[in-house]
């Protein structure tokens, strides 16, 4: 089996995730896709690491995994704000500034 | 260690491992983008997300498979859940659409990412895997810990401070100031008499002889339901269970047979509010005209006599 599977693989998770932010209108799962995208660039990473034999795509896949929880413990703490404000997680509704 | 994954040359259990696996994880994704309820959409995620962590340790990621399972599925997609139970589970996306055709265009958008990405990797060659036997020799964590602490520990640094900034952010923004002070029960007893609306108790759900469930209405004493039995949240879901009609009319025919055994004027049935009152004063009225004469008793145990004789 060649390693370019995985990175088709990825590349096909990063797409739905990607097109699930477009479609989708609930905050929660929009930020859901995104971890979704984030998984799928971890997956090329690790799949890189061994196709190379050293640990450097390791190393940053570990940061992706920091940086994407620092992110949802910011963002889902936003959304709880804006569900506080406006009583819907929509972000159809988030559209104060729209002329 | 090194022998078990992650060698130079895979072979043809990591090939159905990756196929079978492979399938399921783009399932998972699917779910996560179509279906409509965020919790489903949830669970499909974090089943993508133990795949992933498959194939993580398939791939000689042994420390990050584990980071994956315990990081992913368990804090981040909890977090999601229980931001879900906050946030209201029922709350399903709507269909209605604000920008006409975004729907579509989107779908097009993604789909030609898609078409972009895999017509990209297909114009690269690759050879096989190197395999991570040298790299992982001492084992995979004390590997990944002498990268981490040498050639990223500067980027090691700034991440810690990243997270710190986070949690102070995240306590920062779901932190709600007390702009008044609390009312007291008294003033909370005030108000409502000022107010003058339902001063006393709600009524009870479920005082109905065969229901006692919390979405049944409580009856009215002209068998009409009192909507104020049941808890608002129910009310505002819309789940409230009605007594339906044909039971109404059940209990109205059971009233009439009674009545009709015992010789007593036929029940006419739940009335409105506007007619009750007219009779409530005619009933004064022969009241004190029949001035004292003790009246007949509400006959229940009959009712069930009859019900219990069937």
């Amino acid at each position: 089996m060649s390693p370019i599977n995985y990175v088709y693989l990825a590349a096909l998770l990063f797409t739905i995730g990607a097109a699930g932010v477009l479609i989708r209108r609930n905050a929660i799962v929009v930020f859901m896709c995104i971890e979704l995208m984030l998984n799928a660039a971890n997956l090329t990473l690790v799949a890189f690491s061994r196709m190379h034999g050293n640990l450097d795509g390791q190393i940053m896949a570990f940061f992706v995994m920091v940086v994407a929880a620092a992110e949802v413990v910011v963002g889902l703490a936003i959304i709880v704000m804006l569900y506080r404000a406006r009583h819907s997680a929509s972000v159809d509704d988030a559209s104060l500034m729209k002329l | 260690m090194t022998a078990l994954a992650a060698t130079a040359a895979t072979s043809t259990g990591e090939a159905v491992q990756f196929w079978v696996l492979g399938t399921v994880a783009v399932l998972g994704g699917l779910g996560t983008v179509l279906l409509r309820r965020a919790v489903h959409s949830a669970l499909c995620l974090a089943g993508t997300m133990i795949i992933l962590a498959l194939f993580y340790l398939a791939n000689g990621a042994y420390f990050l498979g584990v980071v994956q399972i315990v990081v992913y599925t368990g804090a981040v997609m909890m977090l999601f859940l229980f931001v879900l139970m906050l946030v209201g589970v029922s709350a399903a996306d709507s269909l209605k659409e604000t920008l006409k055709g975004q729907r579509w265009m989107a779908a097009l958008c993604g789909l030609g990412l898609g078409t972009l990405l895999i017509v990209g990797i297909g114009q690269v060659s690759v050879g096989g895997f190197n395999g991570l036997a040298a790299a992982n020799a001492q084992g995979n964590v004390p590997a990944l810990a002498s990268l981490l602490f040498t050639k990223y520990v500067v980027a090691f640094e700034v991440v810690g401070a990243l997270l710190t900034v986070a949690a102070v952010g995240a306590t920062l923004l779901t932190h709600r100031e007390r702009v008044e002070k609390n009312k007291s029960q008294r003033e909370q007893a005030i108000e409502r008499v000022r107010g003058g609306t339902q001063l006393p108790p709600l009524p009870a759900p479920g005082v109905y002889a065969r229901h006692n469930a919390v979405d049944r209405p409580a009856l009215l004493p002209d068998g009409s339901p009192a909507e104020l039995s049941v808890s608002p949240t129910l009310r505002s879901r819309g789940q409230i269970r009605e007594v339906s009609s044909e039971q109404l009319a059940r209990l109205a025919a059971i009233e009439q047979r009674t009545a009709e055994y015992q010789g007593r004027p036929t029940y006419p049935g739940p009335k409105d509010p506007g007619e009750r009152a007219l009779e409530r004063e005619t009933a004064g009225e022969e009241e004190a005209a029949r001035n004292g004469q003790p009246s007949e008793p509400e006959d229940a145990a009959g009712t069930e006599r009859e019900e219990a004789a069937k």
